[in-house]
């Protein structure tokens, strides 16, 4: 297992972890721009680019492109998020520079009009299919909420209207301010020749001409609240729930972690055992989040309506409990077990690792090895935990609970 | 530039598969993966849900749900954090024939895993005073589906494709489940859970001599009982809407095929892969691509040992859902004259891809030398599959399509407004 990194005269970088052991290579363009670049005119570009990008180039039509991803057998696929946006094929490793030449075309989209026309419904589709599912838009609502004015407030979806109004001119507009060479990391795992991948790049990206791209950092500011919106066609409640934790940038996002796999894994955690395994609540959760300027707890539950106040009482006082006394040295190592475990199984697969090597390559130009990860794991302490929970509580939380219930009783 | 998918004989999948059946019938099974750190296990057991009596729908998946509550030396909460501290990702399953307990872990804990999991097949404490807690649990289960109209609609479709007890919902309804008493999941563990008929499949880096003395001692002197008989009923009905308030109608189509035992199989599943699998798939191409109907839409074989079917579904705004209905049926009558060669190359690529990141996951072939071996009596090595894939041509799925067209179609629609189902369309 090896690491390499090299960077094109236009900036843009290729980093790689290579396995000779392998049997897949995992390729990925990983694009810094997302939900957060956007503004309430451009609302949901980001998302939506993504999808015109497998529309055609200069080139090839929209069905080349599927068609050509097709005859390598690649999975493939690509993502937005609030900050990244990433396209990425999983493919046999003698597939390599046909996928990379193949990504890298159509990251230089042509955006044609009609193409667009069709895609807009195609996004208004997907857009309506979120809202018809659980928790609708709760997520969206809570993060508006509970970030305000702050770019991570925004919708990575945007809204029916704002994909409606949107342009195809505002669309070229964004790519030209956000797809530099220098914003962009082309990203390898698993059976890869680094030297091979690095005369790939050269090949089909170095003509990219560079500009400057930017984001502004912001502090977040908290703002505590409860919201209650009713959905009468909902047979359950939800809820969703959205605390400060550390940033990105801190090296307590491990014990965020840590905590958030103790306090309100799917199985096993204080929240399971408080409301799952009682059969009170359908789903109850606690994850954690990481961003360049801020980091999030993100509660879930899911429940009978009669039930919802009731239940969230309980998860503020889980909350409460663990500012108030820490976690255990037992409740810790099992949660280690359990993340270390995941961590091995998920680096199995290259197309795993390719986002793993990506993610902190492009958030934080560093690689951690499995083995480097499994250290950070292990070196957490339960002290570390107790002082992440004064630093950040998690009684301190916006909530958006959504359901067939028109008011519920705020917890105390 | 080099990058087509080489021929299989030089990707060199040849791994066998180990297999001993034990006296009291019991089947093990094991995929070496030496390259791997993990080992998987999926153990199924002869406990599906068309074994619950006809008032009693949801039964195996309450015992299930009852079983993780506590096992031989270890109460629940203990269950859970055994299995928390050796690192195993665990899922369960009810499916028609078998309940599944299935897990992932360091190769080191597999052995510590397995007692665990014996545990649950042969000595669950089933207690009695978490009988309300298990059943809450699955009255959450049966309401949550009636938020997640593509998840329900697709349960109503397989409802309605296949014989019952076929095809009914593992989560059984309100009615049965209110039903159920604490006698009810004693007697279903008694007479379903047992070892003929049981099969356990392990993957990954395993040492076969070790793994076959651990289950012997775990598993060998489980004694066999007999299994039941299933009575089939005949089918509930084939069009239906379902009348549900929301901004999209869910569309569920399915037709019969042939099982996974069937000689032609591969011939029917790769022409399903002409109709959905890839972005260049017709589905796709003709339903999201060229007409922009909707963001979802696919196709998906099953198959019950004797009985199989491909289950199609797309998701769209109302005033979109007839067309879509309609291009997707157009697509299926289309199916029926055959495919293209270029179809073929991209649809084998893509398998064969498949089978190859397969290796990289025992999960995904403890499942599947455990399913092989369920419909098959044997298993297909990666390798075997490989020649299979290689065997197929546009000659033999042409053939095989004309003499099995797509038809005797079963439509249900969950919306706000009902659809036609055109005529002819039987």
């Amino acid at each position: 297992m090896e690491f390499h990194k090299h960077v094109l005269a236009n900036g843009l970088e290729v980093v790689a972890e290579c396995n000779d052991q392998a049997h897949s290579a995992g390729l990925g363009f990983f694009v810094k721009t997302g939900a957060r670049d956007e503004t309430d005119e451009i609302a949901g570009v980001s998302h939506f680019l993504e999808h015109m990008v497998f529309k055609g180039t200069a080139t090839r039509s929209a069905d080349d492109v599927n068609r050509e991803f097709d005859e390598m057998g690649a999975h493939y696929n690509a993502g937005t998020g609030e900050e990244g946006t990433v396209y990425y094929a999983a493919v046999l490793p003698e597939c390599r520079e046909r996928v990379v030449e193949l990504l890298a075309d159509i990251l230089r989209p042509s955006l044609r009009p009609a193409d667009f026309d069709t895609e807009k419904q195609v996004i208004i589709e997907e857009i309506r299919m979120h809202e018809d599912q659980p928790p609708y838009g709760a997520e969206e609502k809570c993060r508006a909420a509970h970030y305000g004015d702050h770019p991570l407030g925004r919708s990575v979806y945007g809204t029916v209207e704002s994909i409606t109004a949107l342009s195809v001119e505002a669309m070229r507009d964004y790519f030209e301010r956000r797809y530099s060479p220098g914003n962009i990391a082309l990203v390898g795992s698993g059976r890869i020749d680094f030297d091979a991948l690095v005369a790939d790049a050269e090949r089909y990206c170095g003509a990219w001409e560079p500009f400057e791209v930017g984001r502004a950092l912001v502090p977040v500011e908290q703002r505590p609240g409860f919201l209650v919106v009713s959905k009468s066609s909902a047979v359950q409640q939800y809820a969703v729930q959205m605390a400060e934790g550390p940033a990105g940038t801190d090296e307590d996002r491990y014990a965020a972690n840590l905590l958030a796999t103790v306090l309100g894994d799917d199985s096993g955690s204080r929240l399971y055992w408080e409301l799952v395994d009682p059969g009170r609540a359908e789903h109850c959760s606690l994850g954690y989040w990481e961003y360049d300027d801020a980091g999030l707890f993100m509660g879930y539950l899911a429940c009978d309506p009669e039930r919802a106040a009731d239940n969230l009482q309980r998860m503020l006082d889980v909350f409460r409990r663990a500012e108030r006394d820490g976690i255990s040295e037992e409740e810790l190592s099992q949660a280690k077990s359990k993340v270390a475990s995941r961590i091995v199984l998920s680096g199995e697969r290259p197309r795993n690792r390719l986002f793993a090597v990506g993610g902190e390559w492009v958030q934080r130009r560093q690689y951690r090895s499995v083995r480097d990860l499994l250290a950070a794991v292990e070196a957490v302490t339960c002290d570390d935990v107790a002082r992440l929970l004064r630093q950040y509580p998690l009684s301190e939380n916006t909530t958006v609970s959504i359901g067939p219930l028109t008011a519920l009783r705020e917890p105390q | 530039m080099s990058g087509l998918v080489p021929p299989f004989e030089e990707l060199a999948l040849a791994v066998p598969i180990l297999s001993h059946t034990f006296p009291n019938g019991l089947v093990l099974l094991a995929e070496p993966m030496d390259w791997l750190e993990s080992a998987a296990f999926t153990l199924a057991v002869p406990a599906g849900s068309v074994h619950d009596p006809p008032d009693r729908c949801g039964l195996s998946g309450f015992l299930c749900e009852m079983a993780l509550r506590g096992a031989g030396p270890r109460d629940s909460r203990r269950f859970i954090e055994d299995l928390d501290r050796l690192g195993v990702e665990r899922h369960e399953s009810v499916s028609d024939a078998h309940t599944s307990y299935s897990g992932a872990t360091l190769a080191d804990n597999l052995p510590a895993a397995l007692e665990i999991v014996a545990d649950v097949v042969r000595r669950p404490h089933l207690p009695a005073d978490q009988l309300e807690a298990g059943r809450q649990v699955m009255f959450q289960e049966l309401r949550a589906i009636e938020d997640e109209p593509s998840q329900k609609v697709m349960l109503e479709l397989r409802r309605r494709h296949y014989p019952p007890p076929w095809g009914r919902p593992s989560q059984g309804d309100l009615q049965a489940l209110e039903a159920i008493g604490f006698d009810d999941i004693a007697a279903q563990f008694a007479r379903l859970y047992r070892p003929n008929g049981a099969i356990l499949g392990v993957a990954g880096r395993i040492d076969w001599p070790r793994l076959q003395d651990t289950v012997a001692r775990l598993l060998g002197d489980w004694e066999p009982l007999e299994g039941p008989a299933i009575v089939e009923l005949p089918r509930v009905g084939r069009h239906e809407h379902l009348p549900y308030d929301a901004n999209q109608t869910q569309v569920g189509i399915s037709y019969p095929s042939v099982p996974y035992r069937d000689p032609d199989y591969f011939q029917a599943w790769g022409a399903m892969g002409v109709l959905s699998g890839g972005m260049s798939a017709r589905f796709f191409t003709e339903v999201r691509e060229r007409r922009g109907l909707c963001y979802s839409v696919y196709a998906t074989y099953h198959t019950l040992r004797d009985r199989a079917g491909v289950f199609c579904y797309a998701g769209t705004s109302v005033e979109r859902a007839q067309e879509t209905l309609d291009v997707m049926l157009a697509e299926l009558m289309r199916l029926a004259r055959g495919i293209e060669q270029h179809e073929l190359d991209r649809l084998k690529a893509r398998i064969k891809s498949a089978l190859i990141m397969q290796q990289e996951s025992s999960s995904a072939r403890s499942s599947s030398i455990a399913r092989d071996w369920y419909h098959l009596g044997r298993v297909h090595t990666l390798d075997e599959l490989g020649g299979l894939v290689d065997s197929l041509t546009r000659a033999s799925i042409n053939a095989y399509l004309a003499e099995h067209p797509p038809a005797d179609f079963t439509v249900v629609t969950l919306g706000p407004y009902e659809l036609e189902v055109p005529v002819g369309v039987s």
